[in-house]
């Protein structure tokens, strides 16, 4: 039998630091969409533990993670899932996504670059989400601190998320 | 262009797809009519000025009722599809 070689999304291709900004690969062990059934919302809040995000924000309980991810769609990071049958539709993520932490004093500025929305500190701020564009590919972006901002995409995409990050972050490291 | 999502928030234009007339959401009932179900198929108004259609808004995977205007290209009101009754 083969013995086959775990791979990040991103590879060896991160950590780097490019002027003040710094792009590092999140790894995520467990991850589901759940799409509660119509009036399930609120069994599937009470299963969880926890409230569901309201659009455009995501919540911290404990050690999960819940990201809205789109109409009627949450993200949830957590070791395990709680049974959600008769209570919403869900499909296990866990190798999906790529995810990567723009940190540092210029990172709304870096992503400015390639992102049609305001992610500055003052309208997107900590515990906010989007679901928007970056570049061409479709991207959650949360707010995770005051200087980092965390980046999903599809795992396929993941070489062109980095290829793209670097771009912005070395051109405007390049300005005079 | 700019098109508010409902849920989103005003955002670019890039992030949409058009579908067509608001139309849609009024689909005759199963025995309305031959009548009925050709107009409801291939007719359709090309207003200059007010009009109604539907976007999806990419990234957040919700239907968009639009009205907007084609003379001015101002976009005047936004409602999710799945709010809208027929």
């Amino acid at each position: 039998m083969a013995k086959l070689i775990a791979k990040t999304p991103c590879g060896d291709t991160l950590p780097k630091t490019i002027g003040n900004v710094t792009l590092s690969e999140v790894l995520i062990d467990h991850m589901w969409s759940v799409a509660p059934y119509k009036r399930r919302e609120k069994a599937v809040a009470t299963a969880l533990g926890a409230t569901l995000p309201k659009p455009n924000r995501f919540t911290t309980k404990g050690d999960m993670r819940l990201i809205w991810a789109g109409q009627g769609v949450t993200l949830v990071i957590a070791d395990r899932l709680p049974d959600m049958t008769d209570l919403a539709a869900v499909s296990d993520q866990s190798d999906a996504w790529a995810v990567v932490a723009v940190e540092g004093e210029d990172a709304a500025e870096v992503l400015a670059r390639l992102v049609p929305i305001d992610l500055r500190r003052a309208t997107f701020k900590t515990g906010h989400t989007a679901r928007t564009m970056l570049g061409h590919m479709t991207a959650t972006i949360t707010r995770t601190g005051a200087n980092r901002l965390e980046v999903m995409v599809m795992r396929s995409m993941a070489g062109t998320l980095v290829h793209d990050l670097t771009r912005a972050a070395t051109l405007f490291a390049g300005r005079g | 262009m700019r098109i508010t999502c409902p849920l989103c928030g005003e955002r670019d234009r890039r992030e949409f797809t058009y579908q067509g007339d608001a139309l849609a959401l009024h689909r005759p009932a199963p025995d309305a009519g031959d009548a009925a179900w050709d107009d409801y198929l291939h007719n359709r108004e090309n207003p200059a000025g007010d009009t109604r259609d539907l976007w999806y808004h990419d990234p957040c995977g919700a239907w968009i009722a639009v009205n907007r205007n084609t003379i001015t290209h101002a976009v005047t009101h936004t409602a999710l599809a799945s709010k809208v009754t027929s």
